[in-house]
C-alpha cells in the first residue's frame, strides 16, 4: 500500500497534503496497490473528514503530544501506521516537519529515504525520484534499493490532486508511544508573518534585497506590493542579517526554497545560494540597478532601475486595472 | 564531556557544477568546509570558552580531501579530528550509521551537524544520526544554551520558531543565525598542523538507495529586458505578466 502523511494547520489540510495525494494516486495506480492517508495531531478529525473526499481510507492518530509536532512522536506514529497497514511507500511533505521525522521513519523501517523530491514514480518494482543536489544546480535521479521507502516531496513541486468521487472511511489508530518520544519539551513559539500566505504555498512571491536601504522602505515597498498581490514575502540573506526581516522569510540555501508561478526579485543580485531557493519558479521578474547582476541571467523579464522608483510605478500600473 | 562536530567538504557555492551525459562533473569546483557545518564548530568552541569543560572533536566524512575541512576546524580551535574515509555519494542514512559508530566510541554527549549539506542538499543527516543513536534531535537551531545536562534551544519550524527544552545527549543541526563563525588566524593554522588527525575507513553497510543519473537544472528563460523609464517599464511588465505570461490574476485573494 501507499501511505501519505497529510500535514495540517488550523483544522485544515495544508496544500502539501493534496500534492501528496496526487503523487500517491499515481504510485498506487502504477503498482496496483491501495492508497491511504494518515493524519496525526491533537484532534485532527476535521482534517480526516476533509481528506476522506480524496482518499478511500483515512487513518487518524490523535494525541495531544503530537501538537506542536515533535519529531520522535511523529516518527512513532508514522512507523506504527506503516507497519500496521503494511505500507511499502510512505509519502511525507518536504516541510520542516516532514524533513525532521522523515529520515527517522525511514531508518526505523529499515527503508530508503528519497528526500525532497520533485518527481516520483515506479520503474518496474523500484521507486525512482528526481531530487535537487549541489544547491539545486543539479537534479539527481535516485532509485530505492529497499523493500520500504519513505519519500519526502518538495513543497509546491507537484500539482494538487482534484477531489475524488468518494466518501472515504475514517479509522482510529492507537499508537504505543514511549516516554522517550516526549523527551523534548516544547516551549514558547513565535509565529512568522501573521495572516500572510505561507511562503512555500504562495502562488506569487515578492522578494526584496538590501537595495531598499532600510527596513521601513522594505516594509512599505516589498510587503506593500506583496499584500496587493496576495503574495508571500521573501528576503535575501543580507536583509535577514541586517535584522530587517525574520529568518523565516529568507529564501535560498539556508532559508526556504520556493517555486511559485511568479517570483519578483527586487534589488536581489542573484548569488548562487539565493538562486538555489527560487530557480524552479515558473516566471521570474528581476528589478536591479546593476545591469550586470546575475539575477538577470535567470529572469524572464528584467528592468534595470532603482527599486524605489520602479516598485511605486509597478503599484500604480497594477492599480490601473484593479 | 566530548562534543563532536560533523564536517563535510563540499563544492564552493560559486563553483561551476554541471552535468554532462548523465554524469556529474565537479572538475571545475573548488571545495570548502560546508558553511552550515562551521556554525557547529563555532558553537562548540564558544561553549568551551564560556567555561564548559569539553573536548571538541571534528568528525569528517568523505574522501581523503576532507582533511582540508578538518584542518580548518582544527585551526578554528577544535582539539583533534577524525576522518571517516568513504565515497561521497553514499546517502545520508548510510553515512549516519557509519558516523554513529564513532560517536558511540567517543562517548560524546552532544553532536553538532550542519542543517543542510551543500552537496546532497540534504537536511537528513542530523535526524538520521539521532535515530541511529536513539537520541533526540533539534533541527534548524538558531540558539543553544547548556546548563549542566539541560539545554534550551530555539529552532525554526514551518510557521515560525519554537523553543525546545531537553537533556543531553542530543544531535543539534545548525544554521545561520546561531553564531558568526570565526576565521582561523595564521598562528592557529600553523598550530592546527600539529593537532592529531586520525583517518579510518568508513564502515558502510548495504546501501538502500543509489544515484543513477544527473542533469543540469538550468531552465530556458525569456531574458527580456524591458526598456524605458520606471513608469513605462513597469506598465509594460504588468501588461506582459497579465497577457503573455498569464501569472497575474485580476482579483486579489
Amino acid at each position: 500500500m501507499i501511505l501519505i502523511v497529510a500535514e495540517h494547520a488550523h483544522g485544515a489540510a495544508r496544500k502539501s497534503a493534496f500534492e501528496l495525494v496526487a503523487a500517491g494516486r499515481a504510485l498506487a495506480t502504477a503498482s496496483g496497490s491501495p492508497l491511504a492517508a494518515l493524519v496525526i495531531g491533537a484532534d485532527p478529525s476535521s482534517v480526516a473528514t476533509e481528506l476522506a473526499g480524496f482518499v478511500s481510507d483515512v487513518h487518524v492518530v490523535a494525541d495531544p503530544g503530537l501538537e506542536p509536532m515533535r519529531a520522535e512522536m511523529a516518527t512513532r506514529a508514522v512507523v506504527h501506521a506503516a507497519e500496521t497497514l503494511g505500507a511499502r511507500v510512505v509519502l511525507v511533505a518536504g516541510s520542516r516537519s516532514g524533513q525532521s521525522y522523515g529520515p527517522r521513519v525511514a531508518m526505523r523501517l529499515g527503508g530508503a529515504y528519497l528526500e525532497d523530491v520533485t518527481d516520483v514514480s515506479y520503474e518496474g518494482s523500484d521507486v525512482v525520484a528526481q531530487r535537487p543536489t549541489y544547491l539545486a544546480r543539479i537534479s539527481a535521479t535516485v532509485r530505492s534499493q529497499a523493500e520500504r521507502v519513505v519519500v519526502s516531496v518538495k513543497l509546491g513541486a507537484l500539482a494538487v490532486a482534484p477531489l475524488a468521487d468518494t466518501t472515504g472511511r475514517v479509522h482510529q489508530l492507537d499508537v504505543p508511544f514511549a516516554d522517550e518520544d516526549r523527551r523534548l519539551e516544547p516551549g514558547p513559539r513565535e509565529a512568522a508573518a501573521k495572516g500572510r500566505v505561507a511562503l512555500e504555498e504562495a502562488d506569487v512571491v515578492v522578494c526584496g534585497g538590501r537595495g531598499f536601504g532600510s527596513s521601513e522602505a522594505f516594509e512599505r515597498h516589498v510587503v506593500g506590493l506583496a499584500d496587493r498581490l496576495g503574495a508571500g514575502v521573501g528576503a535575501t540573506r543580507a536583509v535577514v542579517d541586517a535584522g530587517w526581516r525574520p529568518y523565516g522569510e529568507q529564501i535560498g540555501q539556508t532559508g526556504k526554497a520556493v517555486a511559485p508561478s511568479l517570483y519578483l526579485a527586487l534589488a536581489v543580485s542573484g548569488a548562487v545560494q539565493h538562486l538555489s531557493g527560487m530557480n524552479r519558479s515558473r516566471v521570474i521578474v528581476a528589478v536591479n540597478k546593476d545591469a550586470d547582476a546575475p539575477i538577470f541571467k535567470v529572469a524572464d523579464y528584467g528592468i534595470v532601475g532603482d527599486v524605489l522608483e520602479v516598485v511605486p510605478a509597478l503599484e500604480e500600473a497594477l492599480a490601473g486595472r484593479d | 564531556m566530548t562534543i563532536i562536530t560533523i564536517l563535510k567538504h563540499v563544492p564552493d557555492a560559486e563553483s561551476r557544477v554541471h552535468a554532462k551525459d548523465g554524469a556529474l562533473d565537479l572538475s571545475g569546483a573548488t571545495f570548502v568546509i560546508d558553511g552550515m557545518d562551521e556554525y557547529g564548530v563555532e558553537q562548540a568552541l564558544r561553549m568551551r570558552e564560556a567555561g564548559l569543560d569539553a573536548e571538541v572533536v571534528a568528525l569528517g566524512y568523505g574522501p581523503a580531501s576532507t582533511t582540508q575541512a578538518l584542518r580548518t576546524a582544527l585551526a578554528m580551535g577544535a582539539d583533534r579530528a577524525i576522518l571517516l574515509e568513504g565515497d561521497e555519494l553514499h546517502d545520508p542514512l548510510t553515512v549516519a550509521l557509519a558516523l554513529a559508530a564513532v560517536v558511540r566510541d567517543e562517548a560524546a554527549d552532544l553532536v553538532f551537524v550542519g542543517g543542510k549539506q551543500a552537496d546532497w542538499d540534504s537536511a537528513a543527516l542530523g535526524p538520521a544520526l539521532a535515530e541511529a543513536l536513539a537520541w533526540a534531535h533539534v533541527d534548524w537551531t538558531t540558539a543553544f544554551a547548556l546548563e549542566g545536562d539541560a539545554f534550551e534551544a530555539v529552532h525554526d519550524v514551518d510557521d515560525g520558531s519554537e523553543t525546545l527544552r531537553g537533556r543531553l545527549p542530543v544531535v543539534v543541526t545548525t544554521q545561520q543565525g546561531l553564531n558568526e563563525p570565526r576565521y582561523p588566524t595564521l598562528p592557529n593554522i600553523m598550530k592546527a598542523k600539529r593537532k592529531p588527525l586520525d583517518t579510518r575507513p568508513a564502515d558502510v553497510g548495504q546501501e538502500l538507495m543509489v544515484v543513477t543519473g544527473h542533469t543540469g537544472t538550468e531552465r530556458e528563460r525569456r531574458r527580456e529586458m524591458l526598456e524605458g523609464d520606471a513608469r513605462s517599464a513597469a506598465a509594460e511588465l504588468v501588461r506582459r505578466l497579465r497577457g503573455e505570461a498569464k501569472v497575474l490574476r485580476e482579483e486579489g485573494r
